[in-house]
């Protein structure tokens, strides 16, 4: 996925302010920044819900910049939400199922009834299976714990096959033990599909990514490896001023 | 879980097998009739969601075209019955297409102004009788035969309840029915899985609506006679309480609820003539302890 010269202005405010970003197929860039440099409003415009005033996202060869956020889906963006965010009334499985409907987009049929097809539930099963919750399958989903829940989003965003996944803060509400077993996920993930980390957990960010992009008051200020992004006096300079 | 319905299905059957006569057998019409209209409103209202104010409008819609072709002498139901749901799913999708661009109360409003536009719009028709209604020359014929007729309506009208009943549970549990039972629940992570919820949504006002004007030329022939009050708000107000006093996503809740409100009506007005006295606090008791509406209250014993 490829974003170059995204801008997005809120009256004289730039909360996007000429963003160019690659997320390279098999690898996780995280994406930091201190709080008000305009993250939530960068993923708002990859996810279409927030309309850019200036730039391109390309996502494997296809402009997507203009697409509805249903459309940006189907074409391989899959996302979990900064809040939890599942159908709470469906079983585990069915939540995933769901996925993979999506996913193969035959939401307009009638007959055949959903709950036994195993053309739905197969590839659910594998999902469930590779983030740890194939035994939960059973269970409806406002049940779970809240890093299951996050285990879920993760099987529901796997299931659709997806070329970039976004995770919105994978970790945010998640104890120690918790985010020990989803850092371990979000590693399983590497050369499965390109993922764009947004995380707070600093120690998290630099043991899983592969790149950082480090975001301040609209702009890419620095991105490279995490080595690199450590030494950067640029990066140092912005967190430093949000604390002081 | 189909233990309840077919209890239901097997004791309205029992009633012209037992030969019971009186008034239950027109009053059991009236509210299989209605039990039609409110299951098609439950697929939208507690299936999708969307809290239509104005499912009376397809009632009338199909109502209406059982008398303007009873006027042409088109009597037989292989006409009547596709061209009343083909008339009551045209209107669901040009105003379904709009109103769905709102949600909450904005949408319940939208969905009462397309109603009472229909509602106003037979009422203006002059040829039918206008305000004072319209009475039909005959029965809609079915392929000739006159199974719509006085003596037969009962038996047609259960027959049309079992099969919407079947093909409502058919829809609601396929992949249709699961993503739009996931848009009630979670709009923005069904997009964010790649579904329209928009489309989705439509199509199931479509549905709906189709099967109310079935539901519609039902009633046009039980009374053989239409009015503008088919497509009245109190009509559409009436629909709404049938579903949640029945349970909102039940459809057999929706047929009980339709059973309930009918009876209630005619044995509160035999009664006393100030019925709405005792029927309207009764709503609200009922809304208040009934949490699941009597589909709820039955499956938990």
């Amino acid at each position: 996925m490829q974003i170059t010269g995204l801008r997005k202005r809120y009256g004289a405010l730039a909360v996007t302010d000429g963003v160019d970003l690659a997320v390279r197929p098999g690898a996780i860039h995280a994406l930091i920044g201190p709080n008000g440099a305009g993250k939530t409003t960068l993923i708002g415009q990859i996810f279409g819900a927030v309309h850019p005033d200036a730039g391109r996202i390309v996502l494997a060869g296809r402009d997507i910049t203009r697409l509805a956020p249903h459309r940006r889906a189907r074409l391989g963006l899959a996302r979990s939400f900064q809040i939890t965010s599942i159908l709470p009334e469906f079983s585990v499985l069915e939540n995933v199922a769901l996925a993979v409907q999506a996913h193969s987009g035959s939401s307009f049929r009638f007959l055949r009834p959903a709950r036994g097809d195993a053309r739905l539930n197969g590839p659910a099963l594998a999902a469930l299976e590779q983030v740890g919750l194939a035994d939960r399958r059973g269970v409806v989903a406002r049940a779970l714990s809240h890093g299951e829940k996050r285990q879920l989003e993760l099987a529901m965003a796997l299931a659709a096959q997806p070329v970039v996944m976004l995770l919105d803060e994978p970790l945010a509400g998640a104890g120690p033990e918790e985010a020990e077993r989803l850092i371990g996920l979000l590693d399983g993930l590497r050369g499965h599909c390109a993922v764009l980390l947004v995380e707070h957990d600093m120690a998290a960010v630099f043991r899983l990514a592969d790149e950082i992009s480090v975001l301040a008051q609209g702009r890419v200020i620095a991105h490279g490896t995490p080595e690199a992004i450590r030494a950067d006096p640029a990066v140092r300079a912005a967190y430093l001023g949000e604390e002081g | 879980m189909t233990r309840i319905p077919l209890l239901l299905f097997a004791l309205l059957a029992l009633v012209p097998v037992a030969g019971v006569g009186g008034f239950w057998p027109l009053l059991l019409e009236r509210a299989m009739v209605f039990g039609v209209a409110a299951m098609s409103l439950d697929f939208i209202l507690g299936v999708g969601g969307l809290v239509s104010f104005g499912h009376a409008a397809p009632l009338a819609i199909g109502a209406y075209t059982v008398a303007i072709l009873n006027e042409m002498r088109v009597t037989d139901a292989v006409v009547v019955v596709p061209v009343a749901m083909a008339a009551s799913g045209v209107f669901a999708l040009v105003t379904g297409a709009v109103a769905l661009r709102t949600r909450g109360i904005n949408f319940i409003m939208i969905t009462l102004a397309f109603a009472q536009m229909v509602y106003f719009a037979v009422s203006s028709l002059a040829d039918y009788g206008g305000e004072d209604g319209y009475t039909l020359y005959s029965r809609t014929q079915v392929l000739g035969h006159d199974w719509l007729g006085a003596r037969n309506f009962y038996v047609a009208a259960l027959v049309v309840l079992v099969v919407v009943w079947g093909v409502l549970r058919v829809i609601t549990a396929s992949r249709f029915g699961r993503a739009l039972s996931a848009a009630r629940q979670n709009r923005a992570r069904v997009q964010a899985l790649g579904i329209d919820p928009y489309r989705v949504e439509l199509a199931a006002m479509v549905i709906a609506a189709m099967i109310c004007g079935l539901a519609g030329v039902l009633m046009a022939n039980e009374a053989e006679f239409v009015t503008p009050a088919y497509g009245s708000w109190q009509r559409s107000g009436d629909l709404m309480v049938m579903v949640i006093l029945g349970g909102a996503g039940s459809l057999h809740g929706a047929i009980l609820g339709a059973l309930m409100v009918v009876l209630a009506e005619e044995g509160l007005g035999r009664l006393t003539q100030h019925w709405p006295l005792i029927y309207g606090p009764g709503l609200i008791l009922a809304v208040l302890f009934l949490r699941g509406g009597l589909a709820g209250r039955l499956r938990r014993g």
